[in-house]
C-alpha cells in the first residue's frame, strides 16, 4: 500500500489559555501498565514493604522539589496542590491498608496499591459534581507515580522536549506543570480537564497557549507530527495543510510582534505623542492578583474593590482583618497608591449577617434599593466605620486614596465626608497614627451626580467616573436583559456629554478625574477619552499595555479634535462615522 | 468527647486542597477526629477519606473530637470550615 500524505485532522476542547503556538509533538504517553498481582512468600513480606516505603519516599522527594519550584516560579497560590499531593503520600488509608494487604493478603506492592486505591477512585465514579470528579485524576495520578517508581518505569520527561514543541499527554502532573516553566515549550493539550481544573489556571499564569478536555488526543497524534495549537479558539490542527499552516504562521507572527512591542512598553509612561501624561492604574479585587500588578508596568491600583472581604462568609470582616489585607496591599503597591472603594454591594448580599434583625432586604428594585453608600450610611458603626478605621490605619504604611461608590449627591458625599472625619478624631483620640492626606474621591455613576458633577467637585478632592453603572442608570438598560441589551450603549450621546460636563466640571475646581469602568479598559474609547481631558484609566492588569499602546501612539491634539467632531455631529449617522474614523484596532 | 455540626459554604466544598488542610490541622494534634457525612465516615487525618465523602457546598459535616485536646482542634477545625478553607 502506498503512504497517503498525512491527514489533516481538527480537535475541539476546551480553550484553557489564549495564544497560537506551531509545533512539533512531544507526546507523553501513559503507558496502561498492566497491574499484575503476584503472591508473594511471607519470606518476601518484609522486602516488599521495604520497596513500597523506598518508592513513597521518592516520590515525596520528588514532589518537595517540585513544590520548591513551584513557589519559588510560580508564587504560593500554586503550592497548594503540591501539599495536598504530599499529604496524600503520607495519608494514613494509603499506608495503612497498602501495607495490610502486603502483609495480610501476601500480595505485591504494585497490586496492593492499586487495589486500595481502585476502591477510593471507584467511589468518585457516581458523584455529579463535576470538581470532585476531576480530583479523581489527582488520585489516579498519585497511584500510577508510585507504582511507575515501584516498577522501575519513567515517564518521559518536558525536559527532553525541543524547543517549542507542543506538549500532548493525557494529563500533566505538578512536576511537568513546573518544567513547562523552566523549559520553554510551546504550549500543551491534554485529554482531560475542564475549566476549573488547577492545570488551566496555571497555564494562563505561565503565558502558553493550552487546550483542556480534548478527550483522547494522545491517541490522535503521533510523536513528531506537525500540529497548530490554537488556544483562542481551543482546537488543535494536526498535520495542518499548506494554507491553514500558512496563515496560522502569519497570525503568529502578529502575536510574537504584538507581544513583544507590547513588553518594550512596560517602563515607558502612558504619555501622548505631544506629551500629555495620563495616570494609568489596574482594577484589583484581591491581594493576590498584585503580582501580576507590579510586573504589569501599571502605576498602582486606581481601584480596589473590598466586596470580596464580606461574600461567602458568616461575620462581618473585622476591622483589624481588614486593616491586615489594606496594609499588605499597601506596603506591595508603593511607590504608587492604592484607590480603596469603600463597600459596593447591595443590602440583599449583607442579609446573612443579621445587622437588624426586622429588616426588610427584599427590594423590588435592588438597583435603586438602599446599596454601596447608602448602606453604609445607614449602619455608620456596624459596616462604615470599621472600613474607614482599618483604612485609616493602614494609611500609613503606603499611599491611599478612597472612593465612595454611588453618591447621588453632593449632601450624600458631605455626610459621608463627616463620617470619614470623625473617625479620624476617633484615631487621634487613641493615638493610632495615619495618613492626614488621604484624598477623597466620590464615584460618579449616578445621572443625578453626574449633572451635579460641579457642585461635588468642590468637595471631592477627585472623581472617579464608573461607566458600567453610569450608562445603566442613564438609558435605564439592565445589559443582563438580553431583550435590551443591544440598547446599552457607551456611544449615545447622552452618555457622551455626562462624560464631558463631569471632566468640564471637575477641572473647573482643579480636581482630577479617573474612570474604572469598562469604558476606561476598552480600545475604542481610549482617544475620544484623551480628548475629553480625562486624567487616570483604571482597567484590567491585562489591558495595560495595551491601552498604554493607544495612549503613547495618539496626540492630545487630535484627541481634541475627535472629541469636538464626535459630539459636535449633527446626526448620530455622521458621530458615528467621526468616531470610527478614529478607530485604532 | 466533644461534637459539631459544620456546615461548608465554599464554592467547590470539601475539596483536595480543603481536606490537605483539614487534615494539617487534625495531624497537629492528639485527638482523634471523625467526620460523618450521610452516614459516611471519614478519618479525618486522611485525605482520601475526606474526599470520598464528597462534601459540596451546602453539605453538613458532623465532627466528633476525642481526646485531651479536643477543644483546641476543633475550634481551630470550626475557623478553618467558617473561613472557608482560606479561600477568602
Amino acid at each position: 500500500m502506498e503512504e497517503s500524505p498525512k491527514e489533516t485532522k481538527v480537535i475541539k476542547g476546551i480553550p484553557a489559555s489564549e495564544g497560537i503556538s506551531i509545533g512539533k509533538v512531544f507526546l507523553i504517553e501513559e503507558e496502561e501498565v498492566a497491574i499484575i498481582s503476584k503472591k508473594i512468600s511471607k519470606e518476601q513480606v518484609k522486602k516488599e514493604i521495604a520497596r513500597y516505603n523506598t518508592a513513597l519516599s521518592e516520590v515525596k522527594k520528588e514532589m518537595e522539589s517540585t513544590r520548591e519550584k513551584m513557589l519559588n516560579i510560580l508564587g504560593k497560590q500554586h503550592t497548594p496542590l503540591c501539599d495536598a499531593y504530599l499529604g496524600m503520600l503520607d495519608d494514613p488509608l494509603l499506608n495503612k491498608d497498602v501495607i495490610r494487604r502486603i502483609t495480610e493478603d501476601n500480595i505485591n506492592a504494585e497490586y496492593a496499591i492499586w487495589t486500595t486505591l481502585e476502591k477510593v477512585i471507584k467511589s468518585f465514579d457516581n458523584i455529579d459534581d463535576e470538581y470532585f470528579r476531576e480530583r479523581k485524576n489527582d488520585i489516579q495520578e498519585l497511584g500510577r507515580r508510585i507504582i511507575n517508581h515501584l516498577l522501575g518505569k519513567q515517564r518521559r520527561k518536558i525536559t527532553d522536549a525541543e524547543k517549542d514543541s507542543i506538549i500532548i499527554a493525557h494529563n500533566l502532573n505538578p512536576t511537568d506543570t513546573i518544567s513547562l516553566k523552566e523549559h520553554k515549550v510551546g504550549g500543551f493539550a491534554i485529554n482531560i480537564g475542564g475549566r476549573t481544573s488547577h492545570i488551566a489556571l496555571i497555564a494562563e499564569g505561565l503565558g502558553i497557549p493550552a487546550i483542556v478536555g480534548l478527550k483522547n488526543i494522545t491517541s490522535e497524534v503521533n510523536n513528531g507530527d506537525l500540529v497548530i495549537l490554537d488556544g483562542n479558539q481551543g482546537i488543535i490542527i494536526i498535520n495542518p495543510d499548506k494554507q491553514t499552516l500558512e496563515n496560522y504562521t502569519r497570525e503568529l507572527e502578529i502575536q510574537l510582534r504584538e507581544k513583544e512591542e507590547l513588553e518594550k512598553l512596560r517602563n515607558l509612561p502612558a504619555e501622548t505623542l505631544d506629551g500629555y501624561r495620563v495616570g494609568l492604574q489596574c482594577n484589583i479585587d484581591t491581594k493576590e492578583e498584585l503580582s501580576s500588578v507590579i510586573t504589569s508596568g501599571a502605576e498602582g491600583i486606581g481601584l480596589f474593590r473590598t466586596e470580596f472581604l464580606y461574600l461567602n462568609r458568616q461575620h462581618l470582616p473585622s476591622e483589624d482583618e481588614q486593616y491586615e489585607i489594606y496594609r499588605d496591599i499597601l506596603q506591595k503597591t508603593l511607590p504608587y497608591s492604592v484607590t480603596i472603594r469603600t463597600l459596593d454591594l447591595g443590602g440583599d448580599k449583607l442579609a446573612q449577617f443579621g445587622l437588624e434583625e426586622d429588616m426588610v432586604f427584599e427590594e423590588s428594585n435592588p438597583f435603586l434599593g438602599l446599596r454601596a453608600i447608602r448602606l453604609c450610611l445607614k449602619y455608620p458603626e456596624k459596616l462604615f466605620k470599621p472600613q474607614l478605621r482599618a483604612i485609616l490605619r493602614a494609611s500609613v504604611a503606603g499611599k491611599v486614596r478612597i472612593i465612595f461608590p454611588m453618591i447621588s449627591s453632593a449632601e450624600e458625599f458631605r455626610q459621608a465626608k463627616e463620617i470619614f472625619e470623625e473617625v479620624k478624631t476617633e484615631l487621634r483620640k487613641e493615638n493610632q497614627p495615619y495618613d492626614d492626606t488621604i484624598e477623597i474621591g466620590a464615584m460618579i455613576e449616578i445621572p443625578s451626580a453626574a449633572l451635579t458633577s460641579d457642585i461635588i467637585a468642590r468637595d471631592a478632592d477627585f472623581l472617579s467616573i464608573g461607566t458600567n453603572d453610569l450608562i445603566q442608570y442613564t438609558l435605564a438598560v439592565d445589559r443582563l436583559n438580553e431583550n435590551i441589551a443591544f440598547m446599552y450603549e457607551p456611544l449615545h450621546l447622552s452618555i457622551l456629554r455626562l462624560l464631558k460636563h463631569i471632566i468640564d466640571s471637575a477641572h473647573k475646581e482643579g480636581k482630577p478625574v479617573a474612570m474604572c469602568g469598562e469604558m476606561a479598559a476598552d480600545m475604542e474609547f481610549t482617544k475620544l477619552l484623551l480628548g475629553m481631558g480625562l486624567n487616570e484609566f483604571s482597567v484590567p492588569v491585562h489591558m495595560i499595555p495595551k491601552i498604554k499602546k493607544v495612549i503613547r501612539t495618539t496626540t492630545l491634539k487630535e484627541a481634541k479634535e475627535l472629541v469636538r467632531e464626535v459630539l459636535g455631529a449633527e446626526s448620530r449617522e455622521s458621530m458615528i462615522k467621526a468616531f470610527r474614523k478614529s478607530k485604532v484596532v | 468527647m466533644i461534637e459539631a455540626d459544620l456546615e461548608v459554604k465554599n464554592k467547590d466544598g470539601l475539596h483536595i486542597r480543603a481536606a490537605a488542610l483539614f487534615v494539617q490541622i487534625a495531624s497537629k494534634y492528639k485527638s482523634n477526629v471523625t467526620v460523618i457525612k450521610d452516614g459516611n465516615t471519614a478519618n479525618g487525618r486522611s485525605i482520601l477519606e475526606l474526599l470520598t465523602l464528597f462534601a459540596e457546598q451546602g453539605s453538613v459535616l458532623h465532627i466528633i473530637v476525642d481526646g485531651e485536646d479536643e477543644k483546641q482542634l476543633l475550634d481551630e477545625i470550626k475557623e478553618l470550615i467558617e473561613g472557608n478553607f482560606e479561600e477568602g
